[in-house]
């Protein structure tokens, strides 16, 4: 059992660098960016392909990471330039992404059994399964926290927030909205291809079809983060989205636990997913709910 | 004096070539001089609007220029021109943003026209400067520097966004009918705040209202447009002279294509 959590903590920190892009796009700039699908296997395909052809996989993460600013500079792109709406630039750059990660990897997976990792690496200074992941995952989202911190803490990190609250008056204040829309997605894409290349040397395979459902589990994790973890500034809202993605996958590991059949887990997450966007709607009846069960609790958060 | 707004032939269709055609700018040309604070009246459909958002670049005019203190900006995106001017729009929710706090929305607007860097984008050292500013409005905002915007009720959102309009001095003020919105008192309000800002600066100052009393109360001329043209253009010691009868009068002699609204009567 022990084990079995600590495998969901590990992978649910890793999955929850790809959440922090899309809390970034779905909650920061109100913008629910499909790429990530794409970009998520981009990150994969790229590491998979530097790995295996003999790069260092710290820089092979790395350039996963800048091609996963590039989808989203396309996305961006797409969206600001072309005017195309937003839903359907990010489809665009998904389906476009299947072609150019199978380009990427020249077939559609390619195994790392083999290959020395950034994990492998990890397990040379004596930090080994579960335990190297998670050291290292934890290291990675911290800086990540940090770095997005300190960044919507600048002017330009306003401009960008700003862009995401309300675009008319980031445009009357001299805002230039699509570039901060461009950087945001970017931003957002980087670290969901960077996600990508930890999972890819995690389970040591990257698979051209292993981002499907990436934008709902992603969902799901920022929802779960902000119901069960968000109380107040910025710095908590980062951490609890990470908190989230991590609760998603010990959740996911307890139901498969349970009997549920693997191939039912998407079903199992658009449900969920589709529940607690829905929750909003339904608050007021929720608060007379509960007001009638438990009189001396006010209010449903 | 020197002319701080030039618009020349202004025209502007929209729904060109379909059966909603709508020709809602004519031949428009307005200057405007340095401190002149202008009213801007007229029914439904007379231009106001369209007018302000294509001096502001929220729209672009089908011919015609625009011209900002010497330069050409017709050309200009919206964010680019930014940086010459401060704008209140009817909608209280659409001068701020609502996630962010009052200090933040301020520092935002604190830099309009500035390059956005790396720097922090809410130094302590500004935040006694901005407590001065909202203190100004009388509303107790200077002791909720950190309060989410999307708490204040529409007066008060008007009035920062008022504040943030003009904390980079505009070399024009556009006011989109800003107290529309608003109950009669806080309208009042609003508008004694506008004027005491408007006169403290000497702003260059458009001001869009339906309300014919507040057109002739406030500014030191009145336009009147009708069916996308200037058809009055009153200033000096005749406009202070003014009376809503007078205006009525003037309007019917002129035989405005469009009805007056009864909105617009109301006044």
């Amino acid at each position: 059992m022990i084990n079995i959590i600590l495998g969901a903590v590990s992978l649910g920190l890793l999955w929850a660098i790809m959440t922090t892009g899309v809390f970034l796009t779905y909650r920061v700039l109100d913008y629910a960016d499909l790429s990530v699908e794409g970009s998520i296997v981009m990150g994969a395909a790229i590491v998979a392909k530097l790995i295996t052809s003999g790069v260092n996989p710290v820089i092979a993460t790395v350039i996963a990471f800048a091609g996963g600013l590039v989808a989203g500079t396309v996305t961006g792109l797409l969206n600001t330039k072309l005017k195309i709406p937003s839903l359907l630039a990010g489809i665009l750059t998904m389906i476009a992404l299947y072609s150019v990660n199978i380009r990427i990897m020249g077939k559609a997976n390619i195994t790392l059994l083999k290959s020395e990792t950034v994990f492998t690496m990890i397990e040379a200074i004596g930090l080994d399964g579960n335990i190297g992941v998670i050291v290292l995952a934890v290291v990675v989202n911290a800086a990540i926290a940090f770095a997005l911190y300190w960044f919507f803490g600048t002017e330009l990190g306003c401009a960008v927030r700003a862009t995401g609250d309300n675009e008319k008056m980031a445009r009357a204040q001299g805002i230039n909205t699509d570039t901060m829309k461009i950087l945001a997605l970017a931003l957002s894409n980087g670290l969901v291809a960077l996600s990508g290349a930890l999972i890819a040397q995690d389970q040591s395979y990257a698979d051209v079809s292993m981002g499907q459902g990436a934008i709902v589990i992603g969902l799901a994790s920022v929802i779960i983060g902000e119901v069960l973890f968000y109380r107040g500034n910025f710095m908590n809202r980062l951490v609890s989205v990470v908190l989230g993605a991590v609760v998603y996958r010990i959740i996911i590991a307890l139901v498969i636990e349970m009997g549920m059949r693997p191939t039912d887990l998407k079903l199992f997450t658009a449900i969920t997913v589709a529940i607690c966007l829905a929750l909003p709607t339904f608050k007021p009846q929720l608060k007379t709910a509960v007001a009638k069960i438990m009189p001396h609790k006010r209010e449903v958060k | 004096m020197s002319k701080v707004l030039e618009l020349k032939n202004i025209e502007k269709t929209f729904y060109a070539g379909t059966v909603n055609e709508n020709y809602v700018i004519k031949n428009l040309s307005l200057d405007l001089e340095d401190g002149d604070y202008v009213t801007v009246i007229g029914g439904n459909g007379a231009g106001k609007s369209t007018m302000l958002n294509i001096i502001s670049g929220a729209l672009l005019p089908d011919s015609g220029s625009v011209t900002i203190d010497g330069e050409d900006v017709t050309k200009l995106k919206e964010y680019q021109r930014a940086k010459y001017l401060g704008r209140v729009f009817q909608d209280p929710r659409l001068g701020t943003a609502t996630n962010m706090s009052i200090a933040e929305n301020m520092a935002i607007a604190n830099r309009r026209g500035k390059n956005r860097g790396l720097k922090w984008g809410l130094p302590k050292s500004e935040e006694a400067e901005y407590k001065e500013l909202l203190s100004i409005l009388d509303l107790g905002l200077e002791n909720r520097l950190d309060a989410k915007m999307g708490l204040l009720s529409g007066g008060q959102r008007q009035a920062v966004t008022l504040l943030m309009a003009t904390i980079q001095r505009p070399k024009i003020l556009l006011l989109d009918e800003h107290t529309a919105a608003l109950d009669p008192k806080t309208a009042a309000k609003v508008l004694e705040i506008t004027d005491k800002i408007v006169t403290q600066n000497k702003l260059t100052t458009v001001m869009i209202t339906h309300n014919m009393r507040d057109a002739i109360k406030h500014g030191n001329r009145l336009v009147m447009l009708d069916a996308g043209r200037v058809i009055l253009d009153i200033r000096g010691e005749e406009k202070q002279n003014l009376t809503v009868d007078q205006l009525l009068k003037k309007f019917e002699h002129l035989g405005g294509e469009s009805t007056l609204s009864d909105r617009m009567l109301l006044g």
